[in-house]
């Protein structure tokens, strides 16, 4: 199974109060436990099942994920940019593992 | 990005809707028909408080034709500031084996309300969207998507 592997795109900058948008992706299967495998067997479910986004420490948004979202799931939102500050994003995987990645941005 | 304005639905509609509903769990017992999950877990959530018809953007493709690829985006009016914003986004698909698809929390520091995604479909069916406001209030919008092929699997 290829490796899962977080992946963000944000601004290096912006400017105040400007409206940007973060888009973010994870490679996972993202098994529902309805697939079957090669040789008919159910693969059992396991999927990302939550997604937090903070910002200097303070959580700005969160979502809730269940089986009926795709494969490698895709998350886009939108921030206020009003000062500098790092961008900490977490998946949390139904096994238990975690899955971070952080990104800086520069308000001018 | 092309955006679709959904109908926004009637009065009559969300009755119509919500007396479907309640008819389904009544008889479905009776095999009468099959009861409307998606529209069972809005009720639920909502704790059967009045459900608000208002300008809600859902977008999502008329004709989807990989159902395990399906954007859905949406974009909700809303100041965002601590005395008026929406706190809480659920997207329902109601013929999914089960119906929940997202729930998206949002803050005040978002500065707009919206978000984008990709989920899966199994056949044709009605995308739900409801969304909770931090005063309590509902709102939802439903829009219909054609399924070639399913993508659940099974």
């Amino acid at each position: 199974m290829s490796k899962i592997k977080p992946r963000g795109k944000v601004p290096k900058t912006a400017s105040v109060d400007e409206i940007i948008e973060i888009k973010t992706l994870i490679r996972h299967p993202m098994h529902s436990g309805r697939m079957k495998d090669k040789d008919g067997k159910k693969i059992p479910k396991r999927i990302i099942n939550k997604f937090l986004v903070k910002f200097n420490g303070k959580q700005v948004f969160g979502m809730d994920l269940e089986p009926s979202i795709s494969t490698n799931p895709y998350i886009a939102f939108p921030f206020k940019a009003k000062k500098t500050g790092i961008f900490d994003f977490e998946w949390t995987d139904d096994n238990g593992d975690k899955y971070n990645m952080s990104r800086k941005m520069t308000v001018f | 990005m092309k955006q679709i304005k959904m109908k926004i639905i009637s009065r009559r509609n969300v009755l119509h809707l919500l007396g479907g509903a309640t008819g389904s769990v009544l008889f479905s017992k009776y095999a009468l028909s099959k009861p409307n999950l998606a529209l069972n877990k809005i009720k639920e959530i909502s704790k059967n408080a009045k459900v608000d018809e208002v300008d809600l953007f859902l977008d999502v493709p008329e004709i989807a034709e990989n159902g395990n690829q399906v954007k859905v985006s949406f974009d909700i009016e809303s100041p965002m500031t601590e005395e008026d914003f929406v706190k809480t986004v659920y997207i329902l698909a109601d013929g999914n084996p089960a119906p929940n698809v997202a729930k998206f929390s949002f803050t005040t520091d978002m500065g707009a309300c919206s978000a984008t995604t990709r989920m899966r479909l199994s056949k044709t069916q009605n995308i739900y969207l409801l969304a909770e406001y931090n005063n309590g209030n509902f709102a939802m919008t439903k829009s219909k998507v054609k399924v070639t092929i399913g993508g659940c699997g099974g």
